[in-house]
Parts: C-alpha cells; sequence; structure tokens
C-alpha cells in the first residue's frame, strides 16, 4: 500500500460509488445516517490501517478556511 | 451484622511523643493509613527504618472502593509479605461481558499468560487490602521492626523547616508537636496536606456522576466482569456488575450529571435501580452507596524538597481500568528505596528527584488512558455518542471493532522509557525487559524469580560470568546467577534473553531494569550502578 494519502482520482467507477453511497442512506432518518456515515468511517479507517495515512485524511477532511 | 469496616483496627494510644518536653524527631512519618501510606510503612519498616503512620481515623476504609488489584501490585505486596493472603481471598477472573442496549454484543478473555506466580487481576475490597496490611504491621512490630500506627492522630499544620518538617497533630487528648526528617502524604484525594501547603492539583473534571453500589446476594451471576453501555434499565448510561469475596456484588451505575447526591444516595431511591437492573425476583442486602465524580488530575511535582505525595494524594484518575491504588503501590515501589539510600548517606538528595520524573511519567500515563475511557464511556457531544455507538453496533459483527470498546483500559505497570536512571540498552533483547521494565516473573527450579530479586540491587547473570558481589561507592550488588540449561518452562531465555546467547541485567530493588549487556563488563557495569542511584 502506498505510505501516503491519495488524494489523485484513485476510485473504481466513481460515479456508480457515488451513487451506492447515496442510495445507502435512501430512506433513512437523519440520525440512521450520521449512524450509518460513523460506521462507515470507522470500516474504512480499519481497512487503511495505517496511523500516518490516517493522520494526513483527517487533515484533507478537516474544514478549510473560507478564502478571501 | 458487625462488619470489617466498623471495627477499630488501630484504636487511639497515649504515646510518649505526645508528652515529651520538646518535640520528638522522627525519620519517617507517613500521613495516611490507606493502602498506600501501610505499603510504604511496610517497605521501610522491614528494611529496618523507623515509619511512624498517623491517620486521623481507626477503621479501614468504608464500603469498597478500590476494588481490582493487578498483577504488578500483587508481586510488590508480595515483596512486603502480604501478597499471598489477598490472592487467597480474592475473587479471579479473566472473562469480561460487553453489553450495548438490550443485547450482548461479544465477551472477552483476558487469556492471562503463563508462567507468573500472581495472576493477572484479582477483586478485593479495599478494606480486606487493609486489613491483611495492618496485619502484617503487627507482625513486623512482633518481630521488633521500628513501625507503629498512631489512630486518630489528625493532622492539623504542617510546617516546612526545609531539612525537616514540624506537625501539629491534633488527638483525642489534646494536640502535640512531631518533627519528621521526611513526611511522606498518603492522604487521599482531597489531600489536607497538600493544601496546607497550598499546592495545586491541577486537571480535568468530567462533569458525570456515578452511583455505587455494594449489594450482598446469593446469585448465579458468573465470576465475570459486565458492562453495559445505554442497557433498557438505565437508559442514556452505563452499568457496571464484578465480583468480590464474601457474595459481594459491587454495582457501579452512571447518573449523568445534573442530580441531588444525597437524594440519590437514600436506600429507597437505590433500591428500585437496583432491581430494574437484577431483576424483581433477586434477594439481596444493600451494604454500602456512595456517589463519585470522575477526575483526572494530578500535582506538578511528587516532591517538596521533604515532602513526598504518594499514592491518589499526588494524583487521581477516573476509575474502570485499575489504576488508582494500584498505581500508588508502584509510587512507594519506586520511592522506599531511593529514600532509604538517601537516608543511608548512600545516594544525594537529588535520587528523589527521579522519584517524581519516574512517577510522573506513571500517572501521565495512567491520566491518558483514563481519559480515553472516560470519553468513551460518557460520550459528551452529539458527534462523540453517534461514533461510540458505531463502535459498539460493529463490534457484534466484527471483531476490528473491539479493541476500540473502551470500558476501562486495564493497568499494566509502567515502564520508566527515558528515565534518567537507566543505561542505554546494549543488548539485543526482548522489549519487554528493555532498560526501565518492570522485570517479568518467570518460574525457576526453585520458586519464582521476583522473590530472588527483592530490596537490594542485583546482577541477574543468564549463562555469564561476573564478580558474585559488586561495591561501589556504597552500593552493594548481588549476584544472582541463572541458566538457561535449568529452565525447563524456556520463560527465563523468551523474557530475558531472546535471540541474545547470553545476559547480565543490574536490576533495581524495585524490580525493575537498570541495565543490560551482552557480558560483565566491570567499568561499564560500576557506571551502571552510579547511574541508577542518581550519581552520574
Amino acid at each position: 500500500m502506498s505510505e501516503t494519502l491519495i488524494l489523485s482520482p484513485n476510485l473504481e467507477q466513481a460515479d456508480d460509488f457515488y451513487a451506492d453511497l447515496l442510495a445507502a442512506h435512501e430512506g433513512l432518518t437523519k440520525a440512521e445516517s450520521d449512524a450509518l456515515n460513523a460506521r462507515l468511517v470507522l470500516v474504512l479507517a480499519n481497512h487503511i490501517g495505517n496511523r500516518a495515512i490516517l493522520t494526513e485524511a483527517l487533515a484533507a477532511a478537516a474544514p478549510k478556511p473560507t478564502e478571501g | 451484622m458487625s462488619k470489617i469496616f466498623e471495627t477499630p483496627l488501630y484504636p487511639y494510644e497515649r504515646h510518649p511523643d505526645q508528652t515529651a518536653e520538646t518535640p520528638i524527631r522522627r525519620k519517617v512519618v507517613i500521613v495516611g493509613a490507606g493502602p498506600i501510606g501501610l505499603a510504604a510503612a511496610i517497605d521501610l519498616a522491614q528494611q529496618g527504618v523507623e515509619a511512624i503512620v498517623l491517620d486521623d481515623n481507626d477503621k479501614v476504609s468504608f464500603g469498597s472502593r478500590a476494588i481490582c488489584f493487578a498483577k504488578r501490585p500483587l508481586e510488590i505486596l508480595d515483596r512486603l509479605g502480604a501478597g499471598k493472603p489477598m490472592v487467597e481471598k480474592g475473587v479471579e477472573w479473566d472473562v469480561g461481558k460487553v453489553f450495548f442496549d438490550d443485547r450482548q454484543v461479544y465477551e472477552f478473555n483476558l487469556l492471562p499468560e503463563d508462567g507468573h506466580e500472581f495472576p493477572a487481576f484479582i477483586n478485593l475490597q479495599q478494606y480486606y487490602f487493609e486489613e491483611y496490611l495492618v496485619r502484617r504491621v503487627h507482625e513486623l512490630q512482633d518481630a521488633g521492626a521500628p513501625i507503629e500506627i498512631r489512630g486518630r492522630n489528625k493532622v492539623l499544620k504542617v510546617e516546612d523547616k526545609g531539612d525537616h518538617t514540624v506537625l501539629h497533630v491534633d488527638t483525642p487528648e489534646g494536640p502535640y508537636d512531631l518533627e519528621a526528617d521526611w513526611l511522606i502524604a498518603c492522604d487521599g484525594a482531597g489531600s489536607p496536606i497538600r493544601s496546607m501547603l497550598g499546592l495545586d492539583f491541577v486537571g480535568r473534571v468530567f462533569e458525570d456522576n456515578f452511583l455505587i453500589a455494594d449489594v450482598i446476594m446469593d446469585a448465579d451471576f458468573p465470576t465475570e466482569r459486565w458492562f453495559w453501555f445505554d442497557p433498557p434499565f438505565n437508559r442514556g448510561q452505563s452499568a457496571l456488575l464484578h465480583k468480590q469475596p464474601d457474595g459481594v456484588w459491587r454495582i457501579d451505575l452512571q447518573l449523568g450529571w445534573d442530580i441531588d447526591k444525597e437524594e440519590e444516595k437514600k436506600p429507597e431511591n437505590v433500591i428500585p435501580r437496583l432491581k430494574a437492573m437484577l431483576g424483581d425476583d433477586v434477594k439481596f442486602d444493600l451494604e454500602w452507596v456512595s456517589i463519585y465524580t470522575f477526575q483526572c488530575r494530578r500535582m506538578e511535582k511528587f516532591r517538596q524538597g521533604r515532602v513526598l505525595f504518594a499514592g491518589d494524594a499526588a494524583h487521581q484518575v477516573s476509575p474502570f481500568g485499575a489504576r488508582g491504588a494500584n498505581s500508588g503501590l508502584q509510587d512507594t515501589d519506586n520511592l522506599i528505596w531511593k529514600l532509604k539510600l538517601v537516608m543511608e548517606g548512600k545516594a544525594s538528595e537529588s535520587l528523589l528527584d527521579t522519584y517524581d520524573t519516574e512517577r510522573v511519567h506513571g500517572a501521565d500515563e495512567n491520566i491518558l488512558n483514563s481519559s480515553r475511557s472516560t470519553d468513551f464511556i460518557t460520550p459528551k457531544s452529539e458527534m462523540s455518542r453517534v461514533l461510540r455507538d458505531a463502535v459498539l453496533d460493529l463490534s457484534e459483527h466484527y471483531d476490528f471493532a473491539r479493541p476500540l470498546v473502551n470500558s476501562g483500559r486495564l493497568s499494566v505497570p509502567c515502564t520508566y522509557d527515558g528515565s534518567p536512571l537507566n543505561s542505554a540498552d546494549a543488548l539485543d533483547g526482548p522489549e519487554r525487559t528493555r532498560p526501565g521494565s518492570p522485570c517479568p516473573d518467570v518460574p525457576l527450579k526453585d520458586g519464582y524469580l521476583l522473590p530472588k530479586l527483592a530490596d537490594k540491587f542485583t546482577l541477574l547473570t543468564i549463562d555469564a560470568d561476573a564478580p558474585d558481589e559488586i561495591e561501589e561507592d556504597g552500593i552493594t550488588v548481588t549476584r544472582l546467577a541463572l541458566s538457561t540449561r535449568e529452565d525447563p518452562s524456556q520463560l527465563l531465555k523468551d523474557r530475558y534473553l531472546g535471540d541474545a546467547p547470553s545476559g547480565v541485567y543490574l536490576i533495581r530493588p524495585d524490580q525493575h531494569v537498570a541495565a543490560r549487556r551482552p557480558s560483565y563488563d566491570e567499568k561499564l557495569f560500576r557506571a551502571a550502578i552510579r547511574r541508577a542511584t542518581g550519581k552520574e
């Protein structure tokens, strides 16, 4: 596995994945959706495993200061 | 029924010090006859150093309080002559169950490692623990050791005189002054000594209260640790059930922040909560109820000149990790040999600063673990609860999530990595016995290893030559020669050599490794001894 976080396009069939993600949330309440997202983050984090990459991912996802 | 914690164990008796014309100077005065104060006194007295314990009470502690004791503290207690009766009385357990909502999400087994004399954990009420220590004090007294417990001796004032302290002590027959070369404050989280000296106790208070109850019942719950997150009988909160000796069960129920503590403690409010948890048909008697608030705090420095702080007086952690009394016992284990060398003039006072360095390191490790457990058990924001519940949901179906479930990370002994007393690691040996580590036990042909390492500096040689004794600037180091040819379990090799063909270890009186090399080198080991006693 790569030692750094991949931030260039890397998803197989990106549109299909995105549609699956929306479908997984369909019909769920806000609370159920939040819970699903939380479980998904944990499942993916475990798959990655590498602490350095996870630290980079947390930084990449953190809110960015708005420009201007 | 007369309970052990209702009987005076060290009733007040007038001591000649009280009527002396000028205050009497004592070598070591310890304030607080709890587990830590008693352990400190026993450690000193069995090595011939005078130890006077003052306590404002005359009984063991009320209620079970600290109930879970880990292997390392039991090994320390064995060195103090009190570990074995505790293990005999205590309840051993390995299995824990985690429940979420109305279902069990998983079960774990601590799977304790083989080849240790002491179990991974026992549960034992603090009052038994203290009773066994008091018994040991009496044994030492009978053998003529310089140790005393003065019951109902309450310290009202302490004055730091630089090379000693003066204590103003109240008794049922009026006050007296007592001087101490060294003062050890083991007077608990609310430490009056700490307040009298105007010292800070800084940290984090978690906004949550726990009801803690000891109940006596004949129930067929197994000897396991059961932890509930958000159970039907305590919605939105947590609960713990743990077994103690004599059919006593410990129950902890989270109550939240905004409660009336006095109301919640009343039996008419406690009993319905317990019935909801245990079921209506279970008969039980309520033995003790208390309410506590989670907090993690410590003093900036555990040494203030001639005053040394140990146990909860120096640092406080949230429960659920067996890190309170257990870490306090590691404090005195670390302190007493250093204090003895300083008192004998064999090391300079600065050696005591390493008590501060090493045990602050231990306290910080405990506070970190305990804070994380508390954040998991009592989530304080909506999203921390969502993530916590996601972990619990996943743990029911997938192994990967189970290590994330944090209902208390059970205490493991502290390794003093980076301590100024350690010499650089010169053996390509196992990680667990690197300098700073507490020595793991090993079964030998004639008993276990740890009792052979007690109270003194030891040069442990494994398939290596060395002199039988080394004397370096007043410090005597005695050799213990072992061989892997007499190592039926192979654990001596596994724990102390790994792939190395031979090894020589310098081991401190508290059974921590100070230095290790593949073979004996006089110059380097003499340097290691000086280093381990704060001389370079």
